[in-house]
C-alpha cells in the first residue's frame, strides 16, 4: 500500500513536518558553516561536503514529503531509469572536462 | 465520457493515471535540470584559474528562500493531508500559506535580480583612473549621459580596483567600504552590468534560477487555481480533488528539491 492510500492523521503529519523542518534547518546551517569554514585547501573538499549534506536534505524531502519511501514498484522503476540516465549525463560531463581536443583548451 | 482511473488505481500499474503521469514528467524534469547542472560543471571546471566568482550572491537571502521553500513544501503536504481527512477549511489555510510563501520567494528572487542588474563594472580608459576598473551599484546617470556620444556622467556606490581578478573572489578579499564615485562617460572604455551576458557565472546563474523561478510561478498558478476554484470539485468528487492536490504537491516538492541543490551550488561554493 502506498502512502497516499493509507489512513491519514493530520496531527501525525504535523509532527512529521516539524521534524523535517528542524532537520532542514540544521542541514542548511551545516552547509553554510562548511562553506565559510577553512576545511582543506581550495574548494574541492568543501564542495564535496556541502553536496553530501544537500543529498541528505534531498533525501528527506523525497523520502518523507514525496512519500518515496513507501511508493509502488513502478515508480521506483521509472526513477531507476532516471538515475541511470542522470549518471550517464554527469559521467559524460566529467569525461569531457578531461578531454579537450588539442589546441582548444584556453589554459 | 468519463476519464478512467482518476481515483482508482489501474490494475497493471497499481497507480491512478495522473500519479504515474506526474512521475514520468518529473523524470523528464530531472534530465532538463540535469543538463543545465552539467553545463554549470563544464563552465566552472573550464574557467581559468581565479576567474570563477565566489561570494557574489547574498547568502542571507538565499538561506531565507531555502527556508521559505521548505516551509511551502510542508504546507503543501499538510494541505493534501487535510483533504485526506476531509477538512476543506484547513486545506484552504495550508494552501493559502503555500501561495504566500511562493510569492515571497519570487519577491526575494526579483530583488536579487534587480541587485545584479543595477550592479556595474566599468573599465576606465582615460583620466585619473585610466587602466583601473570601477565596480558598484548605480546611483544615477546624468540626464545627458550617453556612452556613444561620450557625454554626461554616471555615479556608482562602489570602488576602484586595479585588476578585474580582485572582483572575482569576494570571500577571500572582502570589498573595502564602498564610496560614491562619479565617472565621466568620456573616460569609460566599457560599461556592463552583472546581467546574464557579464560572464559565464552570471549566464548560468540567471539560466538556472530563471528556469526554477518559472517553475515556481507555474506551480503557484496551479495551486492558486485549486485554492480559488477547487470548491466545486470538492463538493462533487472529493477523492479526485485530493488526488489532484497530491499530484500538484509532488511537482511542488520537486521544485523544492531542485532549489536544495541550486542554493549550495550557486550561493555557497
Amino acid at each position: 500500500m502506498s502512502e497516499s492510500e493509507k489512513p491519514v492523521s493530520l496531527q501525525s503529519y504535523i509532527r512529521l513536518c516539524a521534524v523535517v523542518f528542524v532537520v532542514v534547518l540544521c542541514t542548511t546551517s551545516a552547509m553554510i558553516a562548511t562553506s565559510f569554514s577553512h576545511i582543506g585547501e581550495g574548494w574541492t573538499l568543501k564542495v564535496a561536503l556541502i553536496l553530501a549534506i544537500a543529498v541528505v536534505n534531498a533525501f528527506l524531502v523525497a523520502g518523507y514529503l514525496m512519500h518515496l519511501l513507501s511508493e509502488k514498484k513502478l515508480i521506483y522503476t521509472v526513477l531507476a531509469f532516471t538515475v541511470v540516465f542522470f549518471i550517464g549525463l554527469m559521467g559524460l560531463t566529467v569525461w569531457a572536462t578531461n578531454g579537450f581536443p588539442p589546441g582548444t583548451a584556453s589554459h | 465520457m468519463e476519464i478512467p482511473y482518476t481515483i482508482a488505481a489501474r490494475p497493471d500499474t497499481g497507480l491512478y493515471n495522473a500519479k504515474l503521469g506526474i512521475w514520468l514528467f518529473l523524470a523528464s524534469e530531472v534530465m532538463l535540470f540535469g543538463g543545465l547542472f552539467s553545463a554549470y560543471v563544464l563552465l566552472r571546471v573550464g574557467a581559468e584559474p581565479g576567474l570563477w566568482p565566489h561570494g557574489w550572491l547574498n547568502v542571507t537571502l538565499g538561506t531565507v528562500n531555502t527556508l521559505l521553500l521548505a516551509l511551502s513544501a510542508i504546507t503543501t503536504l499538510l494541505a493534501w493531508a487535510a483533504c485526506k481527512v476531509r477538512e476543506f477549511g484547513k486545506f484552504k489555510f495550508f494552501h493559502g500559506c503555500t501561495i504566500l510563501l511562493a510569492l515571497t520567494f519570487l519577491g526575494i528572487k526579483s530583488y536579487e535580480y534587480r541587485d545584479k542588474l543595477i550592479h556595474y563594472e566599468i573599465a576606465i580608459g582615460s583620466g585619473k583612473y585610466a587602466g583601473k576598473f570601477a565596480d558598484g551599484h548605480l546611483v544615477e546617470k546624468s540626464a545627458d549621459f550617453d556612452l556613444v556620444k561620450k557625454t554626461g556622467t554616471v555615479t556608482l556606490h562602489g570602488r576602484y580596483v586595479d585588476d578585474r581578478t580582485e572582483l572575482m573572489d569576494l570571500r577571500a578579499t572582502p570589498a573595502e567600504k564602498p564610496d560614491e564615485i562619479t565617472i565621466a562617460a568620456a573616460d569609460i572604455k566599457k560599461m556592463e552590468n552583472y546581467g546574464p551576458k557579464h560572464n559565464t557565472f552570471t549566464a548560468i546563474y540567471f539560466t538556472l534560477t530563471g528556469l526554477h523561478a518559472l517553475h515556481i510561478f507555474g506551480g503557484t498558478l496551479v495551486i492558486f487555481y485549486f485554492w480559488a476554484f477547487g470548491g466545486a470539485m470538492w463538493k462533487t468528487d472529493p477523492e479526485r480533488f485530493t488526488n489532484r492536490i497530491e499530484v500538484s504537491g509532488l511537482f511542488w516538492h520537486f521544485v523544492d528539491l531542485v532549489w536544495i541543490f541550486l542554493f549550495p551550488v550557486l550561493y555557497l561554493t
